[in-house]
């Protein structure tokens, strides 16, 4: 008798519960081919176009690889933004992460006044990016700002080309440290204090137990905190934005597929393709990323 | 685990004007104006070359107008409220209902806004952007309004009118570029208005000397240093060639425009230095504080000025002669005003509400809110204005020829996405001038050709 009750596929199931699980199936569906799929596809269409943002959609042309070829030969701001972005995502990768992380291991100690410091330390993340902006403008104006008052000087901390794209990573690195710092701690305070009391037993100095212990037992906490790493510095936007839209040695390609796209510019064709750019890169991390999750499955 | 700081990506325009180093469009585009004086001597009388139909009701107007208003800071914004009232006021039975949106999302939101279903009447500026709506059919024609504005000279008409010979906008204020610098400083110091090009050399050294900054300069938001090229190009290249250049008809390897560049190489070290990393509102401190001695600006830079004594120590002088053939009577004056949308839900009020705001009453309201501009209609009444408005006002109209600037004056694709990096990449690099003309004139071509 107990076939009776064996799963016999979708037709065991009654009307109701149909209709949940089709609804339950098509709307995300539908919302993730509404927001994702038809925007990122429309994108890349649109790259071949010199569409305006004008007029009827029946009113664009289609120009080819034009935009692509003005992008990668007389538009000037290209070249650099690349490899402003690579210096932004090196710097992150090798300071401001380790940075957080240390942070976290320190707070996790529970140093006296951990609070204090687990509290600013994060701050910054919090904070908007409006008062982030004036914040540090306070600190970096040539001729009124907070660092040149002390020390006397004269650089042009956002103006200077040759300086202005390290000003903005100190500031940049001061939020992303705060950031990473917030991700690691949580995953240390999962970590079962059972496994570093047995490392002490065994006469484990600190830096071993948490380089041989601790670390390897973080792993899915470390690939979510290098993942964010990145894309954290390939959607870098915000600072330079609010410093100065993302012009005189701060380009990044966010920064320039905002300025054509946005606004009165309205290059929406020659914007789309710097934005096509972008996601080609950001898919590479994505696959690669999704190799590694996979993996762990 | 939730992410905050995807709640950072907010766009700069969600930045207060405080912090982003507010521009001049936050503060005056649109408001106020005065003016006018263009022309005033000659004359609207000419103005009955347009044709069109309904015409401005003479009679009662009722209903709901709808305004879109950009002026977002409170004292434009209350003088927005002002003359709207009055209009009101004046018409019973009308109601006038004002969507003030912030300045930079209007201006960036401008295309979608116009294709979706905008207000009958909204504020913008004159100039290519303008001749471009109307061109793509965006705005309405307002000819027969034009038909009935007693104090709108010529030149105000011609700012006003399109492609095709009709017009599509209503000034209310506008304000002048020029050489700004402070009265006490210069007669301190001995030093005298430049007339040319040598003179404000010979008047640089002389400030240098004195430990001075000779011309306060700020471009860290990419468009103040436009306005330099502007001047520069009207007084070597005059009126006309600038025109054409700005709508793409000339080549930027002409060496009429690496004259230009030229000309500016060599006067590039009278500018404060580092000034790619400095506001205008930190420049117009370093004048106020007479630690530099000229600025070129629009009239707008008072605003870094107390009210009252300090705002009558300032005082401005045309940018000097390069060419004597060419002279000095292009004058820069960005024009704000309104225009109706193409298919208002109420055309008759929309088209009395425009005719209202051409006259004095609406503008001197419109002043209150800032006196660093002026009114566009040559019989609004100047006794209430500052010595610099009485000034600005009297340099407007003595002008024959006006430009807007530069980013009003082209293609805004061309001047924010070109022109800007540009002109920084110039002021970094003063010495490579072929390169820099033929890289802009490879993204002119891509750009206009488009």
């Amino acid at each position: 008798m107990a076939s009776k009750r064996k799963y016999k596929g979708i037709d065991q199931l009654s009307k109701r519960d149909k209709i949940v699980v089709s609804l339950m199936v098509i709307v995300p569906t539908l919302l993730v081919l509404w927001l994702v799929w038809f925007p990122a596809v429309g994108t890349v269409l649109l790259s071949f176009t010199n569409w305006d943002g004008i007029g009827p959609l029946s009113g664009i042309k289609p120009v080819g690889l034009q935009n692509y070829i003005d992008i990668a030969t007389i538009y000037p701001p290209f070249w650099p933004a690349i490899q402003h972005n690579l210096i932004w995502l090196a710097v992150l990768f090798f300071i401001a992460t380790p940075l957080g992380i240390l942070f976290a291991v320190l707070v996790d100690r529970g140093v006296s006044g951990t609070r204090f410091y687990q509290t600013s330390i994060y701050l910054p993340v919090v904070l908007s990016l409006a008062l982030i902006g004036f914040i540090w403008q306070l600190i970096y104006s040539r001729d009124q700002g907070l660092l040149n008052a002390i020390t006397g000087g004269t650089t042009d901390w956002y103006g200077d080309p040759d300086v202005n794209l390290w000003a903005v990573l100190v500031a940049a690195s001061w939020r992303h440290a705060g950031y990473i710092m917030l991700l690691y701690l949580a995953g240390l305070k999962g970590v079962d204090p059972s496994l570093r009391e047995a490392a002490k037993i065994d006469g484990a100095s600190e830096t071993t137990t948490f380089f041989r212990v601790i670390l390897p037992v973080m792993r899915p906490i470390n690939i979510i905190v290098i993942v964010v790493t990145f894309i954290e510095s390939l959607r870098a936007f915000d600072i330079v934005w609010v410093i100065n839209k993302g012009r005189n040695g701060l380009e990044l390609i966010s920064a320039l597929v905002t300025q054509n796209v946005v606004g009165e510019a309205s290059r929406i064709g020659f914007g789309s393709a710097l934005a096509t750019i972008m996601l080609l890169i950001s898919s590479v991390l994505v696959v690669i990323y999704l190799r590694i999750a996979m993996k762990e499955d | 685990m939730t992410r905050p700081s995807s709640e950072a990506e907010y766009l700069a325009r969600m930045v207060p004007p405080s912090v982003r180093g507010v521009d001049r469009r936050t503060l005056l585009r649109g408001a106020l104006g005065v003016g006018a004086l263009i022309g005033a001597g000659t004359l609207a009388s000419c103005g009955s070359s347009s044709d069109s139909g309904a015409g401005v009701p003479t009679g009662a107007v009722s209903g709901t107008v709808t305004v879109g208003s950009n002026q977002s800071d409170a004292v434009p914004k209350a003088a927005v409220q002002s003359y709207m009232d009055a209009f009101a006021k004046a018409n019973p039975g009308t109601t006038v209902k004002i969507n003030t949106v912030d300045h930079n999302s209007f201006q960036e939101n401008i295309n979608n806004y116009l294709q979706g279903s905008p207000d009958d009447v909204f504020t913008w500026f004159a100039g290519y952007r303008m001749q471009f709506f109307a061109e793509k059919g965006l705005v309405g024609d307002i000819s027969d309004v034009w038909k009935n504005m007693p104090g709108m000279g010529d030149a105000m008409k011609k700012a006003s009118t399109g492609a095709d010979g009709k017009q599509y906008f209503v000034p209310i204020t506008n304000y002048p570029w020029a050489v700004f610098y402070r009265k006490s400083l210069f007669a301190d110091k001995g030093y005298e208005v430049p007339k040319t090009l040598d003179d404000l050399k010979t008047l640089g050294a002389k400030m240098q000397k004195d430990g001075i900054a000779p011309i306060a300069f700020g471009d860290k938001d990419g468009w103040p240093a436009m306005g330099t090229f502007d001047q520069l190009n009207l007084r070597i290249n005059g009126y006309d060639f600038h025109v054409s250049l700005m709508a793409g008809k000339e080549a930027w390897t002409d060496p009429k425009v690496k004259k230009v560049f030229d000309t500016w190489a060599g006067i590039l070290p009278l500018h404060q230095p580092d000034s790619l990393g400095r506001t205008w509102q930190e420049a117009a401190q370093s004048l106020q504080q007479k630690k530099s001695g000229m600025y070129v600006l629009g009239s707008f830079l008072a605003q870094q000025f107390a009210k009252g004594a300090e705002q009558d120590d300032l005082d401005f002088f045309a940018f000097p002669e390069i060419d004597s053939t060419i002279g000095t009577d292009a004058v820069e004056a960005p024009i704000d005003g309104y225009m109706m949308s193409a298919r208002p839900k109420n055309e008759a009020a929309a088209k009395k509400l425009l005719q209202y705001i051409s006259q004095p009453e609406a503008q001197l309201l419109a002043l209150k809110a800032d006196p660093s501009v002026i009114a566009t209609n040559s019989n609004a009444d100047t006794s209430g204005y500052t010595a610099l408005q009485k000034k600005s006002a009297e340099f407007v109209k003595s002008a024959k020829s006006i430009t807007q600037f530069m980013d009003r004056d082209t293609r805004p694709d061309f001047a924010s996405t070109v022109m800007i990096p540009a002109i920084q990449e110039f002021i970094k690099n003063p010495s490579d001038i072929d390169g820099l003309t033929t890289k802009i004139e490879a993204q002119k071509k891509s750009i206009f050709g488009s």
